[in-house]
């Protein structure tokens, strides 16, 4: 396994779950890298959100905040933030919402706010929900992107920040969100989805090089393997290029 | 009509110990000057708000400004975490800090219903998560019309707000434009607001698209070219990201925390 760095080939699997012509709201980080590699890519009219207020941004180069210039010079439109919950995401207009966790348990729910200790008096505490909450209950369906560690696929979130599935099947009809939830998984190991039935995540496939060993010792839970479990394909020569040169654009943003 | 001042008059008159606080900004327009006027007067006791408390709300809780924060997203954008403000909830430094935590669609509707002159705001929000066994101010309520169950969260009413913003004219009228965020909601919903502003112009063209805030909702407007910094103000000034790196590791530690404040606020003069 060489040529490619395990981040590079979770970017790359992200930006292939985005299908061309859908809306897709975007956190900063690993899902902007993704989505924006995405659009470079297969999904040129891939439609990016971000919750500063910019529809439809189409960056050149990486953002370094949800707030950053050129995704107001390049957006559709550019409304305020009430509008931006109340009006497009609260009524279910957009089809992706693209997040990333500092944990997440077999459910898919997703902790951003503490780790550790109660809430008053945290081990951690990390700077909390943001739009995630209702960006996980009211997107038709939830893409993760998240490195596979023991600290952060654990058995129970610490907080629910934002629901995936809950305490399991039928529980998000329950709780009244509209949203699918969360499809995929994608981590620097390989690929989760939940299982039609029980909800719980599943390994489907695994990044090349990998083993389900592997992914099982870094996983908090008893990880379920699916039957079929597969290997994906490897980062392509282009998208590892247009990956390559959009990180580049990193250091380019300061003097913008 | 918006009365024009100094930055110094602005908070002196405008921002008092206790009060309720919003500096908003959603990382573009943060007004960062005005916040280290609060610093540099010793504002005690601050219920400080915002959607995305960043840098100037960490330097503002590090100073010991601040006992309570009412949020719904405290990092450092594109960086990482807050360290004054994380070592304000871990270890209660410089003292404790009581948080009323939210998300962003439930804060923004917290500013529409008070910009609004409503009690609360409905939306449908925060429903399965552990938010609303955290705080009161997130309650379930029931549609009138349709028996469903929603989200009620009430009005937030600052008593004073400050922006920065682009321009405005000798009447205090202000313009901004680019990413608006909140600001224009904080602004009517609070009882005094203090606009900083990159220029005072004698007239102005329209810009499509704008945001203005007439001057007679506006109470006072200062003129503080740069006011933003590091945070940007579009059409004048580009973000300094570098600043925004370098505050990881100045923040980091208390002494060095301690030094920047110094040297950067309390040694600086107000206009800069």
């Amino acid at each position: 396994m060489t040529g490619w760095t395990a981040d590079e080939m979770m970017t790359v699997a992200a930006a292939r779950q985005l299908r061309d012509g859908t809306a897709c709201f975007v956190g900063i980080g690993l899902p902007s890298t993704a989505a924006n590699l995405a659009r470079a890519t297969h999904a040129p009219n891939l439609v990016l959100i971000y919750e500063s207020g910019c529809l439809g941004a189409k960056p050149d180069r990486l953002p370094l905040s949800i707030g950053d210039g050129v995704l107001a010079d390049t957006a559709d439109a550019v409304v305020s933030v009430p509008e931006v919950f109340n009006y497009w995401l609260q009524p279910g207009r957009i089809d992706v919402g693209f997040l990333g966790a500092a944990q997440i348990d077999r459910y898919g729910n997703i902790n951003t706010t503490v780790v550790g200790g109660d809430y008053d008096a945290p081990k951690v505490r990390l700077p909390g929900a943001g739009g995630a909450p209702e960006i996980a209950a009211s997107c038709r369906e939830v893409v993760v992107i998240v490195r596979q560690d023991l600290r952060t696929f654990t058995e129970r979130v610490d907080f629910v920040t934002s629901v995936g599935y809950g305490t399991g099947p039928g529980d998000r009809e329950r709780l009244g969100l509209r949203g699918g939830g969360p499809r995929v998984v994608i981590t620097d190991l390989g690929v989760l989805e939940p299982d039609p039935v029980s909800c719980e995540l599943t390994l489907t496939r695994l990044h090349p090089g990998v083993t389900r060993e592997q992914a099982r010792a870094a996983t908090g839970w008893d990880l379920a393997v699916a039957e079929g479990l597969s290997t994906g394909e490897p980062p392509t020569a282009r998208e590892l290029a247009v990956l390559r040169t959009l990180e580049a654009t990193k250091s380019d943003g300061r003097r913008r | 009509m918006a009365k024009l001042v100094s930055l110094a008059e602005g908070v002196a008159d405008l921002v008092r110990d206790g009060d309720v606080v919003a500096l908003e900004g959603f990382t573009h327009l943060i007004p960062f000057a005005a916040g280290h006027e609060i610093i540099r007067q010793g504002r005690q006791d601050l219920t400080l708000v915002r959607m995305t408390p960043d840098v100037i709300y960490d330097q503002l809780i590090g100073a010991g400004c601040a006992r309570r924060l009412v949020f719904s997203w405290g990092g450092n954008p594109g960086v990482g975490s807050l360290h004054r403000f994380r070592d304000a909830v871990q270890h209660a430094w410089p003292r404790p800090l009581e948080l009323e935590e939210h998300s962003h669609a439930g804060m923004a509707n917290r500013y529409v219903a008070g910009a609004s002159g409503l009690p609360f705001a409905v939306l449908r929000g925060y429903t399965g998560t552990d938010l609303p066994g955290h705080t009161t101010n997130i309650r379930p309520i029931t549609c009138p019309f349709t028996g469903e169950t929603l989200t009620a969260v009430p009005a937030l009413r600052p008593d004073v707000t400050v922006v920065h913003a682009q321009r405005a004219d000798r009447n205090g009228n202000v313009q901004m434009w680019g990413i608006t965020g909140v600001q224009k909601e904080a602004v009517l919903a609070a009882d005094r607001s203090l606009v900083t502003v990159e220029e005072i112009v004698d007239e102005w063209e329209p810009v499509p698209g704008q945001v203005v805030l007439p001057g007679w909702a506006v109470t006072a407007v200062a003129e503080v070219p740069g006011g933003a910094h590091p945070s940007y103000a579009h059409g004048y000034s580009v973000r300094d990201n570098d600043f925004y790196r370098r505050w990881d590791a100045v923040s980091r530690h208390r002494d060095t925390f301690r030094a920047w404040l110094d040297e950067h606020v309390h040694r600086a003069g107000a206009t800069t």
